[in-house]
């Protein structure tokens, strides 16, 4: 077959890029092969792991099931928008570190993004709402208690309850 | 990579007909949570994929001019779960597509791909058709409105034709109106997984709340397309709506409901839980309706 790219334009952690993409990418190779945004993690590859997870124009999606050409306009943030101007962690990671929430980390970044997208909903939610939201990550090394503890306690603190 | 031979990204749904009848064996791609899945698989590998994903004259809920609740094929799950018009007439379908796999695969997908991919057991599926649902299709000559029903038209197969795209999927007034249901998921977990059978039940109340004026009831996997049980809902129009009642109305499912074996359930075993979600399903449609069974 004869080889197809389109030119997208979008907004990568705050900063517009141009990028001529082969339509056969998906969001997944584009961020980690084109702009070495490599948070964002090649796991199950169908949608079922969430370790690719980033956010669009607000909203979480599995990166793996979303075409590099369906980027065009959007605005996405993978893990590395979360650096400060002096490299500092943001509050959530940090949390991760202080509950223990990481093992062999593969399922992190696709894990605190989805939490950042429940924490910046500005909503208070227990801790069954909380696991529902977090339900489309799997994380093999078993961690879950301390991870649903890290987004709990960030969220607390947001809200200025802790 | 994708192993995709070309793709073409209609702009409007007119583009995306033009696209359906210049490229007849490529496949309709909309939120990609199943789509994209099977070409990973290879079950679609090496094919044309036609994305109407960027239609966004196809995404949202509103009221039409008959007083429909119009329902874009594009509207992601999440989308209609938090949606106003949703919560308020229907919100046993927002509640319904609130437990297909996970938060990020609602952010994707979407109602339209829900329902054309044809398969039994989409969590949409057997709300849509206990709600009498119309589906709209748009083709070169304009569209084209069918029932639910006869949308489906075997496992995997629906009525879409070679110029079609599905555009809406509209509740008519008289089905919503005063209506109140209930849909079940049973499911061997509690996130990402298929049901093993799925059942939506509603109900419109009288008056007094003391008689069901009206029940329906629809399965998904409970045959190898969703389906709605009559006998069930005939054994329950017009009765008090009491416990007895629910009983009479879950016994009479399994003279409509052809459950088959599969590795996820045994045929016994979806007939027994087919007999007790309508039950609950039932129940719980009247508790919604305000009425109270004793």
């Amino acid at each position: 077959m004869s080889n197809q790219y389109k030119l997208i334009r979008c907004t990568i952690n705050g900063k517009a890029v141009e990028q001529m993409v082969d339509v056969r990418a998906s969001l997944t190779d584009m961020l980690r092969n084109d702009f070495r945004l490599t948070s964002v993690k090649k796991g199950c590859e169908v949608g079922e792991c969430g370790a690719c997870n980033v956010i669009i124009d607000g909203e979480c999606f599995n990166s793996c099931l979303y075409l590099a050409a369906w980027a065009d306009g959007k605005n996405i943030r993978t893990l590395e928008g979360l650096m400060g101007p002096g490299g500092e962690l943001a509050d959530i990671q940090q949390a991760f570190i202080d509950e223990a929430a990481i093992q062999c980390g593969f399922c992190t970044p696709g894990f605190i993004m989805t939490a950042v997208e429940i924490l910046e909903s500005g909503k208070e939610y227990t801790d069954d709402e909380l696991r529902k939201l977090l339900s489309g990550h799997l994380c093999r090394c078993t961690g879950y208690e301390n991870i649903l503890r890290a987004v709990r306690k960030t969220m607390l603190k947001r809200l200025g309850k802790a | 990579m994708y192993d995709l031979k070309a793709l073409y990204e209609a702009q409007s749904v007119q583009d995306a007909v033009r696209l359906r009848l210049e490229h007849p064996e490529a496949q309709i791609l909309a939120g990609g949570t199943d789509v994209l899945v099977q070409m990973r698989e290879g079950k679609r590998a090496g094919k044309e994929l036609i994305s109407i994903y960027g239609i966004d004259s196809m995404r949202g809920v509103s009221i039409d001019e008959e007083e429909n609740i119009r329902i874009g094929s594009l509207t992601s799950f999440s989308h209609i779960t938090k949606d106003p018009i949703i919560q308020k007439y229907i919100n046993v379908l927002g509640e319904a597509v609130d437990m297909v796999g996970g938060p990020q695969i609602r952010n994707a997908g979407t109602i339209g791909g829900n329902t054309c991919n044809g398969v039994t057991s989409a969590d949409s599926a057997s709300t849509l058709f206990a709600w009498d649902a119309v589906v709209e299709l748009t083709g070169a000559e304009g569209v084209r409105r069918l029932p639910i029903q006869e949308f489906y038209l075997s496992a995997g197969k629906v009525d879409i034709r070679p110029d079609e795209i599905q555009t809406a999927l509209l509740i008519p007034k008289a089905s919503y109106e005063n209506c109140f249901g209930h849909y079940i998921k049973y499911a061997m977990r509690n996130a990402m997984d298929i049901a093993t059978t799925g059942c939506s039940v509603n109900v419109v109340l009288s008056e007094d709340k003391k008689t069901i004026l009206r029940a329906r009831i629809a399965y998904g996997v409970a045959g190898p397309i969703p389906t709605r049980a009559p006998s069930a809902e005939e054994a329950a129009g017009g009765r008090p709506a009491t416990e007895e009642t629910a009983e009479t109305f879950a016994a009479a499912v399994l003279s409509d409901i052809r459950p088959r074996d599969s590795w996820r359930a045994s045929k016994a075993f979806r007939e027994h839980i087919a007999v007790e979600l309508a039950k609950r399903g039932l129940l719980e449609s009247i508790r919604l309706a305000g009425g109270a069974t004793v």
